[in-house]
Formats: C-alpha cells, sequence, structure tokens
C-alpha cells in the first residue's frame, strides 16, 4: 500500500500536468499517452549514456514541452480539431520514443538514477519516501498555483473559461493554448522520467491509457476534494492520483488481473462523467462542474439571453 | 480618433447568398466623440462594429485608430487601442474567475504579460474604487466568482473593465439589449458617466431608438449597407423617436427610388 502511494504522488504530477489542459484550458489533450512515454525514454537514453540524472530529467520536461507544443501547432495554426491533433501527436510519438530508445525496453539496472540514493538507502516504500515524493508533488503544484496568478497564468485561465473576452484584451489564445499544452505536457514527461527512474526502466508501451489515470485523479479528485479555487483544485488532483492508485491497488488486492486495469480505469472515468447526471447526485457539489469540457453540450454554448 | 475610409464588405461572395453588409462607408468619429448607431436588421450596424474591432476585414478600404492604420490587425492586437462591450452579458467576463482577477486581466490590456502577480495590493486597491464607481456593492466582493453575478452586474462590470484602462476607442454592441428595463437603464446611465469621465471616443449600435437619442452627441442611421443619416448634436436634440421613424420611412423610400430609376 506504501508504494501505491508512492505511485500516486509522482503520478500526481502528470495528473498536475493533465488539469492545466483539461480543467484550466478546458482541452481534452490525448498527446498524454505519447508524451509521457517520450520524457521517460529521454530520461532513460540520457542516464544510460551517462548524462546526469537530473540534467537527463529536466531534459525530459523539454522533450514533452516541444511534444504539446506540436500538439498547440495542430490545433491552432492547423485548425485540426483538439482531440484529433492530440492523437496525432501521440501517434506520431510512438514512432519517435522507439527511434529514441532503440528497443522497446530500456532497463536502467545498475545505472545512477535520481533515486539511487533513496534505494540505497532502503527508503522506498518507507515513510521517508512518501514524504520526499509528497514533497516534490507538493513544490510543483505551488509553483503551478502561483504560475496561473501572474499576468500571464490568468490569462491562461481565461482561455480556457472565455476565449472572445481575453481575446478583447488583446491576448492571442492561440498563444495561450500553444504555452498551457506545451506546460502540461513538460509535467507529463517530467512524470515519465520519474517512473522509469522508479521502476527501473522505460517502456514503449508505459503510456498507453494514460490519460484516464490522469482524467480520473483530476475528476475523483475535485469530485471529492472540491474545487473553488486553484489551490484547493490542485491540491485535489495531487491527492486524487493518490487515491486512484490506492484503489487500484486495493482492486488488484481483491484478485482482479493487471491486465484488467484499463477496463478498471475507464469505468472509473464513465461513473465519474455520468453519475452527477443522475438525479440523485446533482446536489453533489463539484462533480457536474467535472464534467464540462468532456460532455457533449446540452444546450447551445453562449446562447442569446 | 476613428477613420472608416471607404470601406466595403459583401458576404458569401460569388454564391447564391451573396449579401453586400456595407457599401463605401466613410466614418469619422473626432476626439471625444460619442456616435449612435441605429438600423434594422441587415442594415450593416454589427458589421461595422466588427470590421473596427477585427473581428472582420474590409474587402476594401481601411480603419485608422489615431493616426495608425489598423486594418491589417487581427482583433486581440487591435485591443491596444479598443475597448468592447458586446450584447451578451456572459461575453465580456469571464465567469469562472474573481472579480478581481477579471479586472486584473482588463487592466493589462493590450500589454505584453508576463510572471508578475496578477493581483497586487496596489491593483486591489484601485479595483475596489473603481468598483465603487458602479454603485453596486461590488467593491466588497473582490473575490467572489464572476459567474454568481446576475447580467446587469456583469454587464455593468464588462463596462468598467473596457473602460477604466482609457482607451483609445470604446465600442458598444448593443449592450443593454439582453437586460431588463431597469438593468439597462442602469447600464445607460453608467455609460454616459464613464464615456464623459475618460472622454471616450465611442461607437454605440443600439436597436433602442430612444436610448440612441438620448446617449451620444451623434446619431447615424444605416440602411442596407449605408449611412443614410447622420445628424450632430444640435440636430439630434431637435428630433423624437416618431421623427426618426418618419425620416427613416422618408429616406428608405427614396432609396428605393433611385434603384428603381436607375434600372
Amino acid at each position: 500500500m506504501i508504494v501505491a502511494v508512492e505511485l500516486g504522488l509522482i503520478y500526481a504530477v502528470m495528473a498536475l500536468g493533465v488539469y492545466l489542459t483539461f480543467r484550466i484550458l478546458n482541452f481534452p489533450d490525448l498527446t498524454v499517452d505519447g508524451s509521457f512515454t517520450t520524457g521517460a525514454a529521454v530520461a532513460a537514453v540520457g542516464i544510460i549514456n551517462g548524462v546526469p540524472p537530473l540534467v537527463a530529467t529536466l531534459a525530459a520536461f523539454a522533450a514533452g514541452m516541444a511534444a504539446g507544443w506540436v500538439t498547440g501547432i495542430l490545433h491552432t495554426k492547423g485548425k485540426i480539431n483538439g482531440l484529433l491533433a492530440g492523437i496525432l501527436t501521440m501517434i506520431a510519438l510512438y514512432s519517435i520514443n522507439l527511434r529514441i530508445m532503440g528497443k522497446a525496453n530500456l532497463p536502467l539496472l545498475r545505472q545512477d538514477t535520481l533515486l539511487t540514493p533513496l534505494r540505497d538507502a532502503g527508503l522506498l516504500g518507507s515513510a521517508v519516501g512518501i514524504l520526499v515524493f509528497a514533497i516534490i508533488a507538493l513544490a510543483i503544484k505551488l509553483v503551478i498555483d502561483w504560475f496561473l496568478h501572474t499576468d500571464l497564468g490568468l490569462s491562461l485561465q481565461a482561455t480556457g473559461d472565455n476565449e472572445q473576452m481575453i481575446r478583447s484584451f488583446g491576448v492571442s489564445t492561440d498563444r495561450t493554448k500553444i504555452l498551457g499544452l506545451a506546460l502540461s505536457n513538460g509535467l507529463v514527461a517530467l512524470c515519465g522520467a520519474m517512473i522509469a527512474q522508479y521502476q527501473g526502466f522505460a517502456d514503449i508501451g508505459m503510456g498507453i491509457g494514460l490519460i484516464l489515470a490522469g482524467l480520473a485523479s483530476v475528476i475523483i479528485g475535485q469530485a471529492i476534494f472540491g474545487s473553488r479555487i486553484i489551490f484547493v483544485a490542485t491540491l485535489a488532483v495531487v491527492l486524487g492520483s493518490v487515491l486512484y492508485r490506492v484503489v487500484i491497488q486495493l482492486a488488484l488486492q481483491a484478485g482482479l488481473n493487471p491486465n484488467d486495469m484499463k477496463l478498471i480505469s475507464a469505468v472509473l472515468v464513465i461513473i465519474a462523467l455520468v453519475l452527477p447526471q443522475l438525479k440523485v447526485f446533482r446536489k453533489v457539489q463539484g462533480l457536474s462542474k467535472m464534467k464540462k469540457s468532456l460532455m457533449a453540450p446540452s444546450e447551445p454554448a453562449g446562447a442569446k439571453v | 480618433m476613428l477613420e472608416i475610409k471607404n470601406v466595403h464588405k459583401t458576404f458569401f461572395a460569388g454564391t447564391v447568398n451573396e449579401r453586400v453588409a456595407l457599401q463605401e462607408i466613410n466614418l469619422t468619429l473626432g476626439e471625444g466623440e460619442f456616435v449612435t448607431v441605429i438600423g434594422s436588421n441587415g442594415a450593416g450596424k454589427s458589421t461595422i462594429l466588427n470590421i473596427t474591432s477585427g473581428k472582420l476585414r474590409p474587402d476594401t478600404g481601411s480603419v485608422v485608430i489615431d493616426g495608425q492604420d489598423v486594418t491589417r490587425l487581427a482583433d486581440f492586437q487591435r485591443a491596444k487601442y479598443i475597448g468592447r462591450v458586446f450584447q451578451d452579458p456572459m461575453a465580456g467576463t469571464s465567469p469562472e474567475m474573481t472579480i478581481e482577477q477579471n479586472m486584473a486581466i482588463a487592466f493589462e490590456r493590450g500589454k505584453r504579460r508576463g510572471l508578475a502577480p496578477g493581483v497586487t495590493r496596489k491593483k486591489r486597491d484601485f479595483f475596489r474604487e473603481e468598483l465603487k464607481s458602479l454603485e453596486l456593492g461590488l467593491e466588497n466582493r473582490l473575490k467572489a466568482k464572476v459567474g454568481l453575478l446576475s447580467g446587469g452586474q456583469r454587464q455593468a462590470l464588462s463596462l468598467l473593465m473596457a473602460t477604466f484602462s482609457s482607451p483609445n476607442i470604446l465600442l458598444l454592441d448593443e449592450h443593454t439589449a439582453a437586460l431588463d428595463p431597469q438593468r439597462a437603464a442602469l447600464v445607460s446611465r453608467l455609460t454616459a458617466e464613464v464615456v464623459q469621465r475618460h472622454h471616450l471616443t465611442t461607437l454605440m449600435v443600439t436597436h433602442n431608438m430612444e436610448q440612441a437619442l438620448q446617449l451620444g452627441t451623434r446619431l447615424i442611421m444605416m440602411h442596407e449597407g449605408r449611412i443614410i443619416l447622420d445628424l450632430d448634436q444640435a440636430q439630434k436634440s431637435r428630433m423624437t423617436v416618431p421623427d426618426l421613424l418618419h425620416e427613416f420611412e422618408k429616406i428608405k423610400g427614396a432609396a428605393v427610388d433611385d434603384r428603381t430609376m436607375l434600372q
């Protein structure tokens, strides 16, 4: 169970990235599945070739930003539907990731990684491990909180909320969308780099279906812990990610097959999206807001009063 | 100062739906002039506004603001010069963000946005003072989400946000049309006040002839993409709504006669 909490805290970095696109930009970005593996691949190749682990991890962040940038350009300048733009980048990244890695699986055995000091001291899977990963996740959360309250961050928030309004105040929404996608995928790739170092290998398939884990973390976390202000919303994402891993762990302990996890993730997200539509749950604050960017609109947006 | 020179705009050119929205429009607004625009549906009122704001580009002609040709600039690039209030009270503000955050965004209109904090204590004090001028009590609700406000409150806030950073040009697009009469009167009054306070060059489109007569220093009437009547303040002050309607029928009739003659 401690491992589940540790994993949840590491994956929280990815969930925070998904939060930026899904909730702040109101853009369901599927690039995540590819950029996560890109991050893992870049970090693993770097570490194997003797690059300092910290540098390799930062390079992973940059690679993820590049992936998000591509999706942003496709969507804004190429005028491609957002979902499709993400899918295109994700599929293209599969080939690119294989190119980076050279083969489908790269073990990091006997390599010095960022986590080697913890592992050598036997602290992974202990309270100290949880503390370290909690500090990392919360530090990134606080940076996001800070960023979203700067002039630039406010314009990013407004881009997802009312595009016409923010353009009328002189902001290029193309630029803010590209920036948001780049930052988001940078975080996702950073998470991929950390997971590769945590589990000791990078694998071409490690990002498949990850967007669901991200969405589930955001949706479940914010439904339970709220999202009234950004500080709470991002904290809820971190906690949601931990909760998600714990639920998965419990499901495994209950005897479910690890191969069924993707199905369970999908079912979790579906429940979280559909439940609020049932009358009994309508009153539950927070749930109903969650679905706004993933559901078909039930009434024309911006209808004239 | 706003100059619209020889602007022509056709929608769906070359199709069966071709519609001439503006023809040979020449309109100059002097510094501090407040022009109200009236006309029937499809007269080209909104098109003039959208061409000025950059939402639409003219087929020919140019738009000049304070000597600067902005014809080729996109809407967000022109925002440096232009404050706008939309017809839909929901359109001018960001509902998920707080009043002070919305104002912080408006405060930076047209400037380069960086990593400085959006809302500072100093700005907050300034916002509070500005909000007091609305007399809606919003100065005590700086941290309330704008989505919680009523349509009238949101429109008043939109008006404040569009004007408090003194734009070169203020565009008002039937901004009271979606409000109940009481709220519309309030926003009308605030409009007159704020335009006077900041001495704003203003172009206001309205459906409401009474409002068009009551507000502003000049009135123009449009029909089928042309300006058919242009009244200065003195002429406007002598007009009543029936006068305007009468004038409209007269000119419209003459325009039809002209065309039949030409054919």
